[in-house]
């Protein structure tokens, strides 16, 4: 018997969850002596408002669909990989390395050549974790989240030291040669006679996030593979009473996750820096952490959470800009909905599952006639 | 006697679950001094009965009085200030704590322990020669065996001056010899003028110690009868609600070739202890080997390494072809291949994904299997749904809806979705661990009916339960294991629940 209808459970809680975090969002900005319906008109104009602030939003989401799927992937065998943003920086190397070291004729083939590079190097950061859980018990969250901290002391390293130009004074590397820039919004849809901006930073990646979505969906719920993931992620005993591998699992799981979160430099390193800097991710690895829960691990959830934190960003960036809310305000807003639709996930579905029974009870009393024996 | 207070009068009681009526509209009066029984099915409302009645759960409707007096109970506090003491089936005890820390735990009388303990001793020495309740107050928890931490669990509520004590299926870890003692105890807290009820699905035991039973089913009370004035098959229908033979109809075992042969076979887990001693059999085509013991005598292990995901030392051969049991080359999937089906002995935790739907759960463990298989990488789920409700029709599971997730399926329709899936493979070899626990009497029927049909199709079929009633009436022949070990081997008519108990006890008296 299921407590209450399937799109109660994916649209009406994030819903309710979204307007209470609107709704406290809304007396913060009160209490700063500012007009809340004003902030959220800023904002959403902010983030959806032309083709240019509609380049920043798509840009964002491109980043958060990326390590979103990476963490959802992950769950789906009931791993939780913290480590999304380590694994994300270290993508970004692959890239930096493919891109700066190999030269190319076309920026396809580079493209090409950086999601394996990004995937490769964001899988093998995501190795050693899987293995420390899968053959020695350590717990992934532990290992992903100092994971996080490797990554960032390796980049640093890496960025004052062997791969800064020399002269540079900037923590970075060179620029990426010319023929590795791959298409943005504007170049792609000008193709077809459209115009868009040419500033914003939304660019091809973002079709390869809509492919990685379309192909984690059939991963995880058309391959024996994806079977056995999810079969492990809900029952390790029965994984081994079907005589699926935990090791296995564990590792493969992980490795697709660390290379997804990998991919997503693709996005910001290459499309969009074109160079590597320090900290490239911007706590976008976290953030795949709210995508992944609010939309319910599902490729689909996935977008559509993507999305919506990638207008909060781009509105959330517009707001401090135009307004005097401070930008900690912003980060005070968008922490309140990872909050309310991440963490606080049970304090909206339980009262609304007893509702949804109350409400089932009352018109059929006795809604057992005799289904087993 | 029914002018007399009832001990416990529960009046109108009524628990919904959700959209489930696990209660409805109950009433039942216990007299004091009586041993009452109460007896149902799985799922027909008797644990949450006494749930509402411990203070776990709150009553959507109904009153409660305890001898006489309408008391409200809103918490296991209040359920002990009564006078109510439960012993649960999961015992609750602190594996290293001594038996007295366990006694006093929740019950301490000031800050420190020294004088409580010391009470506690005293009570408990006293309660010991009373009620024939021996337990070494300084031994641990773990150290002592499953008997007597049960008997901890009745001193623990003696020691909260207990009137009115629940036991919630108290026989299920016991070997007969110590289900009678723990009867013994409970005849002698009757005659002390205490009140007990007994919560079982056992009719034996029923019949056995009861002065009185109610019998549940659906939520629902159906009877109470007095237990000299009824019978075994009439409490069967009651809980039923028709007529159920008690007794498996089998024609005698025509055993052909060994097909599985096993020779020494050890167990040892990540602890360092030896749960199998080398322990050697074999099993004939067209016959059922039943293992009675009590649970955790290694009967578990057994079943997992023959079906490949439990580490052992020692040979294995089926068909006379050697098996791997070190699990370095061998795994669940490749025993599959080879011909052996398992029906583990927890579907929940192992045999099914509760999650999964009927259809994913059919294919759990052959999911390799080619007929399943669209591609190298991808699975044939429209072959699967339509195989699956094949299954569920042949197997008589109810509903026969191959897209609902198998939490939702009653336990019996759960296990009988685990045998669809492992007998219609047409194993050579069906390991079968307590294959009827916590399925109602009907589906019990069906599943003996079933792996009977699977035994005289010539197959093999290895059987594990607790149940001793079932073992000697379903195998045709008994192996008893006693930690780690076998202690013998009988045959079901010439041999009794007596002298199975012995052995269960690690008594190997070779009976004369």
């Amino acid at each position: 018997m299921e407590k209450m209808p399937k799109w109660a459970d994916v649209i009406l809680i994030p819903v309710i969850s979204l307007l209470l975090a609107g709704i406290i969002s809304a007396l913060v900005i009160m209490a700063i002596g500012e007009d809340p319906v004003k902030a959220l008109w800023i904002m959403v104009d902010g983030a959806t408002g032309s083709a240019y602030n509609w380049g920043y939003t798509l840009y964002y989401t491109t980043n958060f669909i990326f390590t979103g799927l990476a963490v959802a992937v992950a769950f789906h065998a009931r791993m939780f990989n913290i480590g999304g943003d380590g694994q994300a920086s270290i993508g970004g190397l692959g890239v930096a390395l493919v891109c700066i070291y190999l030269p190319w004729p076309h920026w396809s083939l580079a493209l090409l050549a950086a999601a394996v590079g990004s995937a490769l190097f964001g899988a093998a950061f995501a190795l050693i974790p899987a293995w420390l859980q899968a053959k020695r018990g350590s717990h992934i969250v532990i290992t992903t989240i100092m994971f996080n901290f490797i990554g960032a002391a390796l980049l640093n390293y890496l960025l004052v030291g062997p791969l800064k130009p020399m002269g540079s004074m900037e923590p970075a590397t060179g620029k990426f040669p010319k023929v590795t820039s791959i298409p943005n919004f504007h170049d792609i849809l000008g193709m077809f006679g459209i115009p868009f901006s040419r500033g914003a930073p939304a660019n091809i990646s973002f079709f390869i996030a809509i492919a990685a979505c379309f192909a984690v969906w059939a991963l995880i719920w058309r391959t024996r593979l994806g079977y056995e993931i999810r079969a492990f992620g809900h029952s390790e005993p029965a994984a081994k009473y079907a005589g699926i591998n935990p090791t296995r699992i564990i590792v493969v799981s992980m490795l697709i996750s660390g290379a997804l979160a990998g991919m997503m430099s693709l996005n910001n390193v290459m499309g969009e820096a074109e160079r590597l800097v320090l900290n490239s991710t911007e706590g976008a690895g976290f953030i795949g952490i709210a995508v992944a829960l609010m939309g319910r691990s599902h490729p689909f959830g996935v977008f559509l959470a993507a999305l919506l934190f990638g207008a909060l960003y781009q509105g959330g960036a517009i707001l401090s800009q135009d307004t005097n809310i401070p930008v900690q305000l912003v980060l005070v807003i968008q922490a309140l909905v990872i909050l309310f639709t991440g963490a606080l996930d049970n304090m909206v579905r339980m009262p609304l599952e007893k509702l949804f029974l109350a409400l089932r009870r009352k018109p059929a009393p006795a809604p057992k006639p005799t289904p087993a024996e | 006697m029914t002018d007399a207070t009832p001990a416990i009068e529960l009046r109108g009681i009524s628990k919904a679950f959700g959209p489930v009526q696990a209660n409805k509209d109950i009433s039942i009066r216990v007299m004091p001094g009586t041993i009452h029984g109460i007896i149902g099915e799985n799922g027909a409302g008797k644990s949450t009965l006494m749930s509402i009645l411990y203070g776990f759960y709150k009553a959507d409707s109904g009153e409660i009085f305890i001898n006489g007096k309408k008391t409200a109970i809103p918490d296991s506090q209040a359920a002990i200030e009564a006078g109510i003491g439960m012993v649960f089936q999961h015992f609750k005890l602190v594996e290293n704590f001594t038996v007295l820390e366990n006694v006093i735990l929740g019950a301490e009388d000031g800050m420190l322990l020294r004088p409580s303990l010391a009470k506690a001793r005293q009570q408990l020495k006293q309660l010991a020669e009373e009620y024939e309740l021996s337990v070494d107050p300084d031994a641990l928890i773990e150290d002592i065996g499953v008997g007597a931490q049960q008997r901890v669990e009745i001193l623990k509520a003696l020691y909260r001056k207990a009137d009115i004590l629940i036991l919630d299926e108290p026989t299920g870890v016991l070997t007969p010899a110590e289900a009678d003692h723990l009867f013994r105890i409970l005849e002698n807290l009757k005659r002390e003028g205490k009140t007990i009820i007994l919560i079982t699905h056992k009719l034996r035991e029923i019949m056995e110690i009861t002065d009185e039973v109610s019998v549940m089913r659906r939520g629902q009370m159906v009877g109470h009868v007095s237990t000299a004035n009824t019978s075994p098959p009439e409490l069967a229908e009651l809980m039923v609600g028709r007529k159920v033979l008690l007794r498996v109809d089998k024609k005698p075992a025509t055993p052909g070739a060994p097909v599985l042969q096993v020779r020494d076979l050890k167990v040892t887990d990540d602890k360092g202890v030896h749960r199998l001693r080398g322990i050697s059999f074999e099993v004939r085509a067209g016959e059922i080997l039943g293992i009675a013991g009590v649970a955790g005598n290694g009967q578990s292990e057994l079943l997992e390494v023959l079906g490949g995901y439990e580490r052992g030392t020692g040979e294995i051969l089926l068909n006379g072809q050697p098996i791997d049991a070190t699990l370095r080359h061998s795994n669940g999937r490749t025993r599959r291949e080879s011909g052996i089906s398992h029906v583990p002995e927890d579907r929940q935790r192992e045999g099914l994904i509760m999650d999964f739907s009927a259809w994913e759960n059919i294919a759990f463990g052959y999911h390799n299997a080619p007929e399943y298989q669209q591609s190298r990488l991808f699975m044939k789920n429209a072959a699967i749904r339509a195989a699956t409700e094949e299954k569920m029709q042949k197997f008589d599971v109810r509903p026969p809806n191959p897209l609902l997730a198998a939490k939702n399926f009653s336990g019996g329709n759960q296990q009988k979705l685990v045998l669809a899936r492992e007998i219609d493979r047409n194993p050579d070899l069906l390991l079968v661990g307590q294959p009827t626990r916590g399925v109602d009497i009907g589906a019990i029927e069906f599943i003996h009916q079933q792996i009977v049909a699977l035994r005289d199709a010539g197959k093999a079929i290895l059987l594990v339960s607790v149940e001793l009633d079932e073992i000697m009436s379903l195998a045709d022949r008994i192996a008893v294991m006693f930690d780690g070990r076998i202690m013998g081997e009988r045959l079901p008519d010439k041999t009794n629940a007596k002298e199975l108990g012995l052995l269960m006890a690690g008594m190997s008296g070779e009976a004369a």
